[in-house]
């Protein structure tokens, strides 16, 4: 951990004094500026409070924390949790976070608890500037909504205090969309030995004992879904919402492989598929970008590679629990409004996923560091992490290039289904064989 | 007075009765309660109804995990018992200062001073496609290919768990053996038994009460295992306390529940299977 904090302390010095200038130049400093907006009285009472935010692993970040205090003057105490334990808690413990960064599909089960309170748009700064992906689910007017929980779709309610999900945009938004990104297969290209261009080529009798996939039902069903389609296996009205028929068939042809020895395992964490890529365990199996970056991190070849038949897309964002109310309520709205301001979206946008707010953030990236992480272009100089890591050196270029490249290529969002239950019995029993 | 003396063993009683009933009977009373529920993907329901049970009794997943279940606790526990026994009768017999017999006893203990995941997670590496075992097979020749299944299969699971539980098993047979009247072993060499004779007719008779311990431990550890299994067959294989897990982690809470009281009952008769074999309090 100390590792990875100095270097941020160094290398934010700079970037700080950087985005006093920019600040300056260009009267952003949404933070700073917006306090002085607010009451006085609120603005010295603020600093007590403490907000306590928890989500899944990749963007509670103490770095955001540490600057959320630094620009607003109020605490914020992150916990990182696993997706399971994160609907989990929510749901069952609606008095222990006062925000949630969830995914969207956590989203769909956890908003109708009632656990929730929907955000006035009113009241939000930036909703103008969000990816349209948000709002009406097309990322530009020509493109089609891909299939599964998009996130438009449990992005809005019908009323303050309603739980029903508004089929169009409203005053009141479920969550702040905040992060997201396009999934699809790591390889090792120096063991593969052979080019990868679809996703049924996990199923390729070379690779016997060398693939993984992951074991979480909701999202390790849209892996096989995908992998399915591409063996043209099957064609499924949506993937994102199968039938009983749908599951069945793809569970009983996932148990057939497993049986014929193609998977070496199934993994359940972040890590666990760091491990298994890095050892040459497996060759090629669903990944997360983040661990892809690991991987090479410690200097092993490895690529997310892009497919013919898209990427599977998730998003998460920002929601505020039932109970908040008075100062803490405005101090979480200034919360949300920062984190929109572009600070967080470039820290984001440099560990490789996406900002919902590009705008903002691109005046928090240096030119080159847009060109590479959003253009799609060969990095002019090395390529940092935010903790001041390498990560690409010059001259390499994103796996699937540019962000409409790889985001205007979803073929299907994480989900949840109608048959949500029997669609875990069915995994279970695929697990079990 | 006489109240009084009527009270004194209550009262005695009492804080034992009380941490028994808040921390094992009211949770298990609960897990009982909620087996019954009724539920949907976020939320669980106060309700009675059995299909809980049915799922899990009628399914043939449930069989087969438990039946998995029960084949790892039958190899572990058999491992576990040759081995733990040989490791207790040579501390018992062949070390003959107890000082020494303490000092080894302790070196046993030794690997449980670190945490039983990071035992476990250590042979990944040493087992491993490209892991020590392998690469030193195949550079010496043994091998030809890296042999596939020693990691991420039930052999990992049972080398794993073997690893684990012997010392559960080590500690009570020792402690039996320890009380064996050394005077038995004479007066059975006096009367002409063979050292095979001894071992068959003194000592396993003897023992038997630190063996029922033992099995006690390692069955119940292992029944209720979860971890060990997916982290060494790789999410591969089942066992029931995976099923749990994997239920629980998707807010299944009344379904877990029933699956846990199954479990319970399992294990209870199993536990009342080796009581009823070997009598402890009578032998101890």
């Amino acid at each position: 951990m100390t590792d990875t904090t100095k270097p941020t302390g160094t290398k934010g010095i700079s970037r700080r004094d950087l985005l006093k200038t920019g600040a300056a130049a260009a009267g952003l400093a949404a933070g700073s500026g917006a306090i002085t907006g607010f009451p006085t009285i609120w603005a010295q009472n603020i600093k007590d409070v403490t907000l306590r935010q928890f989500g899944t692993g990749v963007s509670n970040i103490n770095a955001i924390a540490d600057k959320c205090k630094e620009d607003l003057g109020f605490t914020l105490q992150m916990t990182a949790l696993d997706s399971d334990a994160v609907a989990q808690r929510a749901v069952t413990q609606p008095d222990s976070f006062d925000i949630a960064d969830i995914e969207y599909w956590i989203c769909k089960k956890v908003f109708p608890a009632g656990v929730m309170q929907p955000l006035d748009v009113s009241k939000m700064k930036y909703f103008d500037k969000l990816v349209p992906l948000f709002v009406t689910g097309k990322l530009t007017p020509e493109s089609t909504i891909a299939q599964g929980t998009a996130p438009h779709t449990v992005g809005f309610v019908t009323a303050a205090d309603s739980v029903e999900f508004a089929k169009e945009p409203t005053n009141w938004l479920t969550m702040i969309p905040t992060i997201y990104n396009a999934d699809t297969l790591g390889i090792r290209p120096d063991l593969v030995g052979r080019p990868i261009k679809n996703w049924k080529d996990i199923l390729d009798p070379a690779f016997k004992g060398k693939t993984s996939i992951l074991n979480i039902p909701s999202i390790g069903i849209m892996d096989a879904a995908m992998i399915m389609e591409s063996a043209g296996q099957i064609k499924y009205a949506d993937k994102g919402n199968m039938t009983k028929e749908e599951i069945d068939k793809t569970i009983d042809f996932l148990i057939e492989t497993k049986k014929a020895g193609q998977f070496r395992a199934f993994w359940k964490s972040f890590d666990e598929s760091v491990n298994l890529m890095a050892s040459g365990e497996v060759v090629i199996q669903s990944m997360w970008s983040p661990a892809v970056a690991a991987v090479r991190s410690k200097g092993i070849p490895c690529v997310y590679q892009p497919l013919e038949e898209g990427y599977r897309a998730w998003g998460g964002g920002l929601g505020i629990a039932k109970h908040l109310s008075g100062l803490e309520l405005e101090a979480a709205y200034e919360y949300i409004n920062w984190y929109m301001s572009g600070w967080v979206g470039a820290y984001l946008n440099r560990q490789g996923y996406y900002s919902a707010c590009l705008d903002t953030a691109k005046q928090f990236m240096e030119p080159y560091e847009w060109a590479f992480w959003m253009e799609g272009k060969p990095a002019e100089k090395d390529i940092m992490s935010p903790e001041g890591k390498v990560m690409e050196k010059a001259g390499s270029v994103r796996d699937g290039g540019s962000f409409e490249a790889r985001m205007g290529a979803v073929a299907c969002w994480n989900s949840v289904m109608d048959e949500d239950r029997y669609m875990v019995r069915r995994w279970n029993e695929f697990i079990a064989a | 007075m006489t109240l009084t003396a009527r009270l004194a063993p209550y009262l005695q009683a009492a804080p034992l009765a009380l941490i028994l009933g808040v921390f094992l009977l009211v949770p298990l009373l609960t897990i009982l309660m909620v087996s019954f529920w009724d539920y949907d993907s976020i939320r669980i329901y106060p309700d009675f109804v059995t299909f809980n049970y049915e799922e899990t009794l009628f399914s043939w997943v449930t069989w087969k995990t438990y039946l998995n279940t029960l084949k790892f606790a039958v190899i572990v526990w058999a491992i576990t018992l040759f081995v733990g026994f040989w490791v207790a009768y040579f501390l018992a017999f062949h070390i003959r200062t107890t000082a020494m017999q303490l000092v080894l006893f302790l070196v046993c203990t030794v690997p449980f001073l670190t945490s039983n995941i990071i035992r476990m997670i250590s042979w990944i590496p040493f087992l491993g496609r490209n892991g020590l075992l392998n690469s030193a097979l195949v550079e010496a020749g043994i091998v030809a290919e890296p042999l596939e299944f020693l990691l991420f299969s039930e052999f990992a699971v049972v080398l794993a768990m073997v690893h684990l539980y012997t010392l559960f098993m080590v500690t009570p047979i020792f402690n039996t053996l320890m009380r064996i009247d050394r005077a038995l072993i004479e007066a059975a060499r006096d009367a002409g038994a063979s050292g095979f004779q001894i071992l068959t007719n003194v000592i396993l008779p003897l023992a038997k009460p630190g063996i029922a311990i033992g099995s006690i431990f390692v069955v119940t550890l292992v029944m209720g295992d979860f971890i060990t299994v997916r982290f060494m067959s790789g999410g591969q294989s089942a066992s029931i306390g995976l099923m749990m897990a994997n239920q629980m982690s998707l807010l299944q809470y009344p379904a877990a529940a029933a699956n846990a009281v199954v479990l319970l009952a399992v294990v209870l008769i199993i536990v009342a299977g080796i009581l009823r074999i070997v009598d402890i309090r009578k032998e101890l």
